[in-house]
């Protein structure tokens, strides 16, 4: 398949992820789609790489996962507190800093 | 066609359904098993690439552990009768969708163009040989990108640490 297809694809899954952070307004769909944006990101790396026939985009890839992950775990746990102060994890219900 | 059109075809749209899926299903469970099937589909789309080694990455830590997590919280903080209320007004959501169709455009003008680029399209026809295997993987990270590897580690420490003293802490205040 040309290198196209792939970017195309890449862009329209990010896309995907974009609109869902504006749509929704629960906490952890809100994280899902970051998720789905991270991984767009991740197959443009990719199919750069093969394309260019260079190993570097798919190390590129793997740093991306385990920012990933450190972040989901990080953030999970910040909308486990927020739920245990305020029974809600509806964005637009948890807009102020103080506790 | 040849397969690996096909495979692209299958491969693209289950992982496009997954992730309207996500966006659309009410209910974050849903949102979530959905999200494991894109996580599937995209790494087919890594072995089409011949990138195996990312791809069985992918199903080890984003299908395995990174979902086992939502899905350990959506469980535990019970959130099934939560997100009905939370809904937003029609004519927002139309704006949203109105942005994110602009957006599209841009992404694949922009796909489509950077193939068009000279100093893209040269280098892309250079080195046609494959040399992505995990061999190939495992020695650029452990010699050009020692540091960052290095690194990576911290962070992932850091959140270790992070998320025991938020989760603690909760607990202490809570008693």
């Amino acid at each position: 398949m040309p290198l196209e297809a792939y970017l195309i694809l890449s862009a329209l899954l990010f896309t995907i992820g974009v609109v869902g952070v504006l749509i929704r307004r629960n906490a952890i769909i809100i994280f899902m789609c970051i998720e789905l944006m991270l991984n767009a990101a991740n197959l443009a790396f990719v199919a750069i790489s093969r394309s260019l026939g260079e190993a570097s985009g798919q190390v590129f890839v793997i740093f991306v996962m385990a920012v990933a992950a450190a972040e989901v775990a990080i953030g999970l746990a910040i909308i486990v507190s927020v739920f245990k102060h305020r029974q809600t994890i509806n964005v637009d219900e948890v807009n102020s800093l103080k506790g | 066609m040849n397969p690996e059109q096909i495979l692209f075809i299958l491969f693209g749209a289950v992982s496009l359904i997954g992730a309207i899926a996500v966006i659309s299903f009410r209910h974050p469970i849903y949102s979530a098993l959905s999200l494991i099937v894109t996580f599937f589909a995209q790494a087919g789309l890594f072995v089409l690439l011949g990138a195996h080694f990312v791809a069985a990455v992918q199903v080890i830590v984003y299908a395995g552990a990174i979902m086992v997590l939502f899905l350990f919280v959506i469980m535990l903080l019970n959130l099934g009768t939560l997100s009905a209320k939370g809904a937003m007004s029609r004519k927002l959501k139309g704006f949203a969708v109105i942005l994110g169709i602009l957006l599209a455009i841009e992404g694949v003008y922009i796909a489509v163009n950077a193939i068009n680029d000279p100093a893209v399209a040269s280098a892309e026809t250079a080195t046609e040989s494959v040399n992505t295997t995990t061999y190939n993987i495992g020695e650029l990270l452990f010699n050009e990108y020692l540091l960052p590897f290095e690194v990576t580690s911290l962070i992932l420490l850091a959140a270790l640490i992070g998320v025991i003293v938020l989760v603690k802490r909760g607990n202490q205040e809570e008693n």
